[in-house]
């Protein structure tokens, strides 16, 4: 009698749609999974303990770095909960400001996301549709602040700088002739915002374009429609949060539930699957899309009309102007101690958290009274996601492991932490 | 002229029509790699306008000199054996493969007097050629001692035990129409105009025969021996440089095949669409009539296709390839049969 054993397969964590460094040891029974065994820790660069020895604001730009796709929506709950520490109020252009970005954000983590998920499933050409709109969102990020995806543009206590009034625009080369630069600034004439709405209001029909090759599409359907069902319960027993969570028919939105930043002044749907499965989550995640278009044009509008300041005038908080601190003592007083000592929060301990484009994204931090964090402690909505692998891949064939994989949307950064 | 040449060896006895002959697959086997590394930069042109980028447009004018820059690249890679991998098996499959989608070549008429075998079998041949190079994937996917390779060898012959029956099951639609299994009888059946093609009577085979034809070259959407964002690469996952453009120019190669059979089969081959296209002449010659022409359009047409559909299209997952393949095409190829033999023999039945 020869024994019987299950095919064992490394998957990753060099491997085309583990999206980033995911190793999975699969147990296979023929092409059915038997046993998933998801390995993490190639990425981890230690942010929890780093921050402890960044003061404040130096600790920012690693949030960034944790969920590379989603920038905005990481900085924004680690200042709020800093403002929270310190006690400082938020100026409200500021808060409008961040809730357009963190909605810009949000737009590029989920096209980021349709297209490798489409990738994945082998519809190439989805992710380059899709980057094309991410590439419109980098430059607005970039005109606001300088850099394209780590942005550091918001700090606490506000955001780094106003809107610009120009948005930055093309400029001519040898390789380009005059009407290709005319056409490829024709809507970078008016002020960043004017970019913003227009880049809003050409969206949703570029939306409808992706929908019509993957919605309908029978393959797409047979790829996707009941496979890695989540129940609801098993849904709030893992702690699923965001699109996850949504798609399996629970209406929890922290941007309803416990509003932040200016989102209780705007109007937006939270958009709720039925099934669970990964059909469902693609199409809660696109009807995202269309809500943060609709949030965006709303911030737009209030933003046009709402000049005023977009930082807190507390000194020991954000840096005095430059042209201040060329006359004043104190402002240049000010602007020492903030950069290089940083501002003191006093002990205590808060937790706060965001709707981040893949669901909660929570920080929990511990002061003890000094310039730097005592503990931090953060909460990545993908690591949980991601650990529901083990319970849902078996049963399912490889190619719908890669399906499962894709739509948990999971950025290995914020993952391994 | 080339009736001159033909007697002119003829002539000389058997050294002549073997050195004939020799010329003739000289012929063939010479520009298809030159075509295929052209079809290569079509398909990645065609992709990148469909994806809203250039694609390659650097090398040479237009891009065109990528092809030999690609080539040049893979020739002077260094092979690498996998560890404890069989070297004999590992360096044959490539060239099995290779050799049967070359050797399928020789059966294909390419217009009313251009061809190197008329053989009677010319159909079973080219089934035969296309069964037996399915094994060099089999084999590429065992000696490679890669578990990825293995899976994507495993799923091939799935693959395969279901598409070549529902391939075979079309082409006896044809053979029933046409009482040969003669290539160029085949085409000759088809004369008389776009009406007398077999695609009109052979519709849903027509149609069978070309998706399965995608799944036997294991291109998207039916590309899960490769599938790459499963296994990888499947099969050639362990295969570099020269071993892998072997692979690679016999996966271009049959694609070739299968739109000049589609051609062959249902399009009336190197027919033109209206007889009246055969009187507009000039010099006595008519430049649109029926000939080359024509069956090159045909297959430019089909292989457009093949990379339009990549550009679209998510992947099959395995299962239902095989359920597409036994429970749709298999059961319609069998049911058009009954209707076409019916249809065909009618009159003797019942008249």
């Amino acid at each position: 009698m020869s024994e019987f054993h299950h095919y064992e397969l490394n998957f990753g964590p060099q491997h085309p749609s583990t999206h980033g460094v995911l190793r999975l040891l699969l147990t296979l029974d023929g092409e059915v999974v038997v046993k998933a065994d998801p390995h993490i820790g190639m990425l981890h660069r230690g942010t929890e303990k780093l921050i402890e020895h960044k003061t404040y604001l130096q600790a920012l730009p690693y949030m960034e770095r944790l969920d590379y796709m989603s920038m905005m929506g990481n900085m924004h709950a680690y200042c709020i909960a800093v403002e929270k520490l310190v006690g400082i109020d938020v100026p409200l252009r500021a808060q409008y400001i961040r809730t357009m970005f963190d909605e810009l954000g949000r737009i590029t983590n989920h096209m980021l996301w349709l297209g490798t998920c489409a990738l994945d499933l082998g519809a190439m050409t989805i992710f380059l549709y899709c980057s094309r709109e991410r590439e419109a969102i980098f430059d607005i990020f970039e005109a606001a602040s300088g850099a394209r995806m780590h942005t550091a543009y918001y700090r606490p206590g506000g955001v780094y700088r106003d809107l610009p009034d120009e948005m930055p625009k093309y400029t001519p080369t040898p390789l380009r002739s005059q009407k290709a630069l005319d056409e490829m600034n024709a809507d970078r004439q008016g002020s960043l915002l004017d970019f913003i709405e227009n880049f809003a209001k050409q969206l949703p029909s570029r939306v409808d374009a992706l929908e019509t090759l993957l919605t309908d599409n029978r393959i797409w359907k047979q790829r996707n429609v009941g496979i890695g069902v989540i129940a609801q319960e098993d849904a709030i027993k893992m702690g699923c949060s965001g699109p996850v969570l949504r798609a399996s028919g629970i209406a929890w939105d922290l941007r309803k539930k416990q509003p932040y930043a200016a989102y209780d002044k705007v109007d937006f749907d939270i958009p709720v699957g039925k099934e669970g499965d990964c059909y469902d989550r693609y199409l809660v995640r696109v009807e995202e899309v269309r809500q943060s278009i609709r949030i965006v044009l709303q911030c737009v509008d209030w933003l046009k009309e709402n000049p005023g300041a977009v930082m807190t005038e507390n000194r020991k908080i954000a840096p005095p102007p430059r042209a201040e601190m060329k006359t004043n003592m104190e402002a240049l007083i000010h602007h020492f101690k903030l950069f290089s000592e940083g501002f003191h929060a006093p002990a205590g301990e808060v937790y706060a958290a965001v709707e981040q484009a893949k669901g909660e994204f929570g920080v929990y931090l511990v002061s003890d009274g000094g310039n730097k964090p005592y503990r931090v402690k953060l909460r990545t909505p993908d690591f949980i996601h991601l650990s529901m692998l083990s319970k849902m891949a078996p049963g399912h064939m490889i190619s719908d492991v890669v399906a499962l994989i894709g739509t948990y949307d999971v950025v290995f950064g914020s993952v391994d932490k | 002229m080339i009736d001159h040449l033909a007697e002119f060896f003829a002539e000389l006895g058997m050294t002549g029509t073997v050195i004939w002959t020799m010329i003739k697959i000289l012929c063939i086997t010479v520009p298809l790699p030159i075509i295929v590394a052209f079809i290569t930069l079509a398909e990645r042109r065609v992709i990148g306008a469909a994806q809203w980028r250039f694609g390659p447009n650097r090398v040479g004018p237009k891009g065109l000199l990528q092809p030999f820059a690609d080539v040049l690249k893979m020739l002077f890679k260094e092979i690498v054996w996998p560890e404890r991998a069989n070297k004999m098996l590992y360096i044959t499959a490539p060239l099995l493969v290779l050799l049967t989608a070359i050797a399928s070549w020789a059966v294909i008429p390419f217009s009313d007097y251009l061809w190197l075998a008329n053989i009677d079998a010319g159909l079973l041949y080219i089934m035969m050629m296309s069964s037996i190079g399915v094994y060099g994937i089999i084999i590429a996917g065992w000696a490679s001692n890669s578990r990825y390779a293995f899976l994507g060898a495993m799923r091939s012959t799935a693959q395969l035990i279901s598409y070549e029956l529902a391939m075979g099951f079309s082409l006896v639609g044809v053979i029933l129409l046409t009482n040969s299994l003669n290539l160029i009888e085949i085409v000759r059946h088809q004369e008389g105009g776009v009406l007398n093609w077999h695609i009109l009577p052979l519709l849903p085979l027509f149609f069978v025969y070309w998706f399965a034809g995608i799944a036997e070259t294991n291109r998207h959407p039916f590309d899960m021996a490769e599938g790459e964002s499963e296994l990888v690469a499947g099969f050639h996952v362990e295969y570099g440089g020269i071993t892998f453009a072997l692979f690679f120019l016999a996966e271009y190669i049959n694609m070739m095949i299968i739109s000049v059979l589609i051609a062959t089969l249902f399009l009336g081959g190197w027919l033109a669409p209206f007889p009246v296209l055969n009187e507009l002449t000039i010099f006595s010659v008519a430049p649109l009539g029926d000939g080359f022409l024509w069956l090159a359009l045909k297959v430019v047409f089909f292989l457009f296709v093949y990379l339009w559909i990549r550009a679209t299209f998510p992947r099959y997952r395995y299962d239902q390839i095989m359920r597409l393949g036994w429970k749709v095409f298999i059961p319609l190829t069998l049911i058009w049969i009954i209707l076409v033999a019916i249809a065909t023999q009618w009159s003797r039945l019942f008249g």
